[in-house]
């Protein structure tokens, strides 16, 4: 069995591409069963975002599943053919397919590196494939592990802590003046785009107090009762400056609207309580004359943009960190796939019993030193028969069901009945007969080469595939 | 025993003060949690110091310099602790914890082991010297949040977003932690000087004789009556606010300076 994920995203299709292959959420259901529907195609996941769409399954073999995941991303939209797709999509499987989403999910592969939303459209997406029941034991723990990789990218990076864009910049320094804007009193002199955009951000970090003036005095009301505010006469635009903690301008007027006057007085009458002002607008609506006056703090248009230009360069740094715990994170979960590989399971559980015949079989004939030696042999045989027989019947079925879809299952499950978690899992090399290993072999884990196993082979194929 | 401990405290401190300089300067988060261990373990140490010495001589001996300046460093850094436990304002560390040092190793030079005996009353003088240095404790934390406002003004203004920016807290909680540290500290220094009063009645049957300890007491007194009134009533608030606090401070050293010129080692 092999997880695999085929998709393409931002970064290799175009958007007229990717709004074709977008699927809607009211048809994700109809989407999942038809994916599972293909034969090979024991578990999926669709997740469908307006710069990615990737379909995560579970499938039998390696190239027909490949090659039928393909055919269902064709087939969402009429006007796509299977070998107009193939030149914008990427195809990994085993651990280069989990890295994949678990990367997809920290957001580092987000066209925002470090933004938050991609998290929220996994858990979606999860949601919509558990209750239609199109994911199974692979990939719930494989899903339900990215969403813990991601936590713990966002809390042990600094990846989401900086602002990325002009109007969250102004936030952000918002917030090295004041420590809460709750109590905080916005003045939004003009409504350009990015002004409007600031104030929201500023709004969904706590200010309540908005008052807005523009020069079309209606349209001022209509913002007002958008951003829950007041709205004020454009001429009174001074006398409000006295009240307002945080002013943001952003007029189409060629002058200075505030002068180094105005925010003097301004100042005078709040008793030095800092001011912090932001200009937008181009050409700049506030006197740069403003800035050596004590306790304002002036930023125009180009201050923000370094402030965004440094933190996406922290970001990047920070990328680099949450890779490499993307790299750690894929490990353990391989390993807890090898484990659900039936021949490690096999050893573990004959060696588990192994282990607990020899300890009750020494203990008793310890006590029982009367006993000749061919009595001996016999409670060594008796206790030997016992244990074969009792895990017998769990060897059988663990080797049928092998191959089944419910084989990874079966294994999880024979591996908690007789608690080999804490043995580790080994693969042992291929064709080898499990039971020709001897007891306590070498452990996968940090002793030299890792045995292949069929679930993470290191599978990609970025580019010049066709299919048939 | 009490000697081995300061010495080892010294050196902590030490340690922590280079550790909590470099965070400065650094990305690194971790380093801030060693220089915070390291104080921690230093604050240990200093207080079985402080207990040994206690024990060692009693209180049947007039508080001297070097035990005021020991204490004052103790009590500064049982702040930052307890601030740093609520609000995790590592940065914060970088400014006192090189204070308490430099505080420490004042108190090192002058050390004196010989025990002067006390009579009774000046067991009074123990009140006065708590209190004062309680008092400037407060003053100590606002000087250091002033110098903290001050930096990040200048960053701000000067629109250098380096890592110093990002450490330091808004400015507007840095002028509260200045408001509050003074509102503490200011009762404090006037029950000490109060009290200091009360021993030099006993001891020389005159309140006030104006030594140059007792002037620079109430000038530094007398500012920060002002600074506290004005920042009430008439907005001295943000920048100017850090300013006076910072020189204020300047008057409280030169206090403890009186203290040594006067005395040559003993409060009295």
């Amino acid at each position: 069995m092999h997880v695999i994920v085929v998709g393409l995203s931002h970064k290799t299709a175009p958007v007229e591409i990717r709004e074709k292959l977008a699927v809607p959420e009211s048809r994700l259901r109809e989407a999942l069963s038809r994916l599972c529907a293909y034969p090979g195609v024991r578990e999926g996941l669709l997740l469908s975002t307006c710069n990615r769409v990737e379909v995560y399954a579970v499938v039998e073999e390696l190239e027909s599943g490949y090659g039928r995941v393909q055919e269902f991303l064709a087939d969402t939209h009429l006007s796509l053919s299977s070998e107009h797709l193939t030149p914008h999509l990427y195809w990994h499987a085993g651990d280069r397919a989990i890295g994949h989403l678990f990367r997809v999910a920290s957001s580092l592969d987000s066209m925002i590196v470090g933004e938050s939303q991609i998290l929220g459209q996994i858990k979606d997406a999860f949601e919509v494939a558990l209750t239609h029941k199109a994911s199974g034991l692979l990939l719930n723990k494989i899903v339900k592990k990215a969403i813990s990789v991601a936590k713990r990218v966002r809390t042990e990076t600094k990846i989401a802590e900086t602002a990325v864009s002009v109007s969250y910049a102004a936030v952000e320094l918002a917030k090295k003046i004041f420590s809460s804007l709750a109590e905080k009193t916005v003045l939004l002199i003009g409504a350009g785009e990015m002004a409007k955009l600031a104030a929201r951000h500023l709004i969904a970090n706590g200010v309540r107090q908005v008052r807005i003036t523009t020069r079309n005095f209606q349209h001022g009301l209509e913002l007002a009762q958008r951003f829950n505010g007041t709205a004020v006469p454009f001429e009174d635009y001074r006398t409000e400056l006295a009240g307002a903690d945080i002013v943001l301008v952003s007029t189409g007027a060629s002058h200075y609207l505030v002068t180094a006057d105005d925010v003097q007085r301004a100042m005078r009458q709040r008793m030095s309580r800092p001011m912090f002002l932001i200009d937008i607008s181009v050409p700049r609506n506030i006197d740069p004359a403003v800035r050596p006056i004590d306790d304002a703090f002036l930023f125009d248009i180009d201050d923000l943009h370094m402030r965004v230009e440094q933190n996406r360069e922290d970001r990047l740094r920070e990328a680099a960190k949450a890779e490499q715990m993307v790299v750690e994170e894929v490990a353990v979960l391989g390993q807890w796939l090898q484990s659900l590989e039936v021949t490690p399971t096999i050893v573990a559980l004959r060696s588990r019993t192994e282990d607990i015949k020899r300890r009750e079989v020494d203990k008793m004939l310890a006590r029982l030193a009367h006993l000749s030696s061919e009595d001996r042999a016999a409670v060594e045989a008796l206790a030997s028969a016992i244990v074969n027989k009792m895990v017998h019947g769990t060897m059988v079925t663990l080797k049928a069901e092998a191959t089944s879809s419910s084989g990874a299952a079966y294994v999880d499950a024979a591996r908690r009945f007789f608690n080999l978690e804490d043995i580790a899992a080994v693969c042992p090399a291929e064709h080898a007969d499990a039971s020709e290993r001897p007891e306590g072999s070498p452990t996968g884990n940090g002793s030299g080469r890792l045995p292949e196993s069929s679930f993470i082979q290191h599978t990609s194929k970025e580019q010049g595939r066709r299919v048939r | 025993m009490s000697s081995v401990f300061f010495m080892l405290t010294m050196g902590l401190y030490f340690v922590s003060t280079v550790c909590y300089l470099a965070y400065l300067l650094r990305r690194a988060e971790t380093l801030s949690k060693v220089s915070l261990g390291i104080t921690a373990v230093g604050f240990a140490t200093h207080t079985v110091a402080l207990a040994a010495r206690m024990t060692d001589t009693g209180q049947a001996q007039l508080p001297t310099f070097h035990e005021a300046l020991s204490f004052f460093s103790w009590m500064l850094i049982l702040v930052f602790l307890a601030v740093e436990f609520r609000r995790q304002l590592h940065v914060l560390g970088s400014f006192i914890v090189p204070l308490a040092l430099i505080s420490l190793v004042t108190a090192a030079a002058f050390r004196s082991d010989e025990a002067s005996t006390l009579q009774p009353v000046f067991k009074t003088l123990w009140v006065h010297v708590t209190l004062s240095m309680l008092g400037t404790v407060g003053f100590a934390i606002a000087f250091v949040a002033g110098v903290m406002y001050l930096i990040q003004d200048g960053l701000l203004k000067s629109k250098r977003f380096n890592v110093l920016y990002a450490k330091l807290p808004a400015l507007d909680y840095l002028d509260h932690l200045n408001q509050q540290s003074i509102v503490m500290g200011f009762p404090l220094l006037t029950l000490g000087i109060i009290s200091g009063a009360f021993s030099a009645e006993i001891v020389r049957g005159t309140y006030v004789n104006w030594n140059p300890e007792q002037t620079w007491a109430m000038v530094t007194w007398g500012f920060y009556f002002a600074v506290l009134v004005g920042r009430l009533t008439i907005g001295w608030r943000a920048k100017r606010a850090a300013y006076l606090t910072i020189i204020g401070f300047a008057g409280v050293i030169l206090t403890l300076i009186g203290v040594v010129l006067k005395s040559h080692g003993s409060v009295s």
